[in-house]
């Protein structure tokens, strides 16, 4: 199929950039939606340009780098998929697609899709660990923790930080993201001890950061490829709400 | 203090000072619709409600309060989230949000604008003052408010301007509802939708009861 892209073109985090209009010919049905951009990239090195520059690593939907606003949605919109996994059958010939970048203050552009998402790090930084001597290997059944519990926990904690949340976000609030994180810990033993702090500085490290507010769009959810859920928001407001009762 | 600063519990102040304001509108609807229960029902509980200035005044700034801190915050959250939104995008596609919830601040201004006007109207009567002379009519000793009402909504711009500010208040709360639940942490995933949904028929509800009055004049169904 043929296809006619527009692409958030800019040459460096400073400048200014634009919508550029490329055209993808003979695309196979089957490439996913990054290998549908190598061979346009092929094409552009061919005619001596500049190739589009774009975020990519594990191309198996885990690691969270192909960070892409397809068509409006956060890495084209289909249900629990990053951009490496959307497959171009998901379009028609003769379609045209728009290809911005991930767009928030608190995550500049660094050259055309690639944004810098280091504040996602600063936010972990703030509370994302438990403090505890690893020392020996821990008995595996030493510590009990019931089924639900561990599923929770682990729910949350499939957050791959890629920043889809935070580029749905009409206040481009990374709430979804921190709540993750929050209440993967705060579900179990381990990280109940330093709860309070947690909560307070990684949300007080999203706002430094220059996030926005959280003000129950739930858009984030919608756009989480791993389809977390808005209810560990809630959970990270319970988190709160016993710091301040405290 | 952190509750006044963070985001979470900025959050929380907007969540709870929103349910206490619904809490004032909703005995402020209770003390309105007394104008269906016949021409003097509404005219005793306003004497019964200024029989007792202190109370009333005591509530009034309680409210004043609450109004306050809502409108402050809620314009300071605005401001800080656009900023952390700089640039748009050339296309953007929402899945889950509504209009209601995109045009919080907007609501909230066109209420706060209703409330002055409200306030200059029927409190203070500084505006329309043809429409509140009956006000000072006294009948069976009471200021007549029904005949104040009911001539005031003949008036289809009054009406409008009324059934405009109720419009807004019904979005706001159909997001304020459901938002107030998420907020105090009280959903989980579940819950979400069907709490939305039962916060959207309230605010139906309240936008219906409140709007009655002013059409039950205007159509004549109420008469002064
Ligand atoms: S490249 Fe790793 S998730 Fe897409």
């Amino acid at each position: 199929m043929n296809l006619t892209l527009h692409v958030w073109r800019q040459k460096g985090p400073q400048v200014k950039g634009k919508l550029e209009t490329y055209q993808a010919k003979n695309i196979s049905e089957d490439q996913s939606f990054l290998e549908m951009l190598d061979d346009v990239n092929e094409d552009l090195i061919k005619a001596g340009k500049d190739p589009i520059a774009f975020d990519h690593d594990c191309r198996e939907g885990i690691c969270g780098m192909c960070s892409q606003v397809i068509n409006g949605k956060a890495h084209g919109g289909d249900e629990r998929t990053t951009v490496c996994q959307l497959h171009m059958r998901r379009f028609n010939d003769g379609d045209d697609i728009v290809i911005e970048p991930w767009r928030a203050k608190a995550f500049p552009v660094q050259k055309d899709l690639i944004v810098d998402r280091a504040a996602l790090d600063v936010i972990m930084q703030a509370g994302g660990y438990t403090s505890c001597h690893t020392g020996g290997v821990a008995d595996g059944n030493a510590l009990l923790i019931p089924k639900p519990t561990a599923d929770y926990a682990m729910d949350a904690a499939e957050c791959i930080g890629c920043g889809a949340c935070v580029a749905s976000c009409p206040n481009s609030s990374a709430m979804l993201f921190t709540s993750a994180k929050v209440a993967q810990l705060a579900a179990l033993p381990q990280g109940k001890a330093e709860a309070k702090d947690r909560v307070r500085n990684m949300t007080q490290a999203l706002l430094d950061e220059g996030f926005g507010n959280c003000t129950n769009h739930y858009e984030c959810q919608d756009a989480c490829p791993k389809g977390i859920s808005v209810k560990f928001i809630a959970k990270l407001n319970r988190e709160y709400l016993k710091t301040v009762a405290k | 203090m952190h509750l006044f600063t963070s985001t979470v519990g900025r959050k929380i102040l907007m969540a709870v000072t929103g349910l206490l304001l619904v809490g004032f509108i909703t005995i402020h609807l209770i003390g309105n619709l007394t104008i269906f229960a016949g021409n003097e029902a509404i005219n005793i509980y306003a004497a019964g409600l200024h029989s007792m200035p202190p109370v009333v005044w005591i509530f009034r700034l309680v409210i004043l309060v609450l109004f306050a801190i809502h409108i402050t915050f809620g314009i300071q959250l605005t401001v800080e989230n656009s900023a952390a939104t700089p640039e748009q995008y050339a296309i953007q596609v929402t899945q889950k949000t509504t209009f209601a919830a995109k045009s919080m601040i907007y609501t909230g201004l066109i209420i706060l604008a209703f409330i002055l006007y409200h306030l200059l109207h029927f409190t203070m009567h500084v505006v329309h003052t043809d429409a509140i002379e009956p006000y000072n009519q006294l009948v069976n000793g009471r200021h007549n408010v029904f005949g104040m009402v009911g001539t005031s909504f003949q008036s289809a711009f009054i009406t409008i301007a009324y059934a405009i500010a109720i419009i807004a208040l019904a979005f706001h709360l159909t997001h304020g509802l459901q938002s107030f639940i998420q907020t105090l942490g009280w959903s989980n995933g579940p819950s979400q939708d069907k709490v939305s949904a039962i916060g959207k028929l309230v605010a139906i509800a309240y936008g219906v009861l409140y709007v009655a009055i002013p059409l039950a004049f205007l159509f004549h169904i109420l008469k002064v």
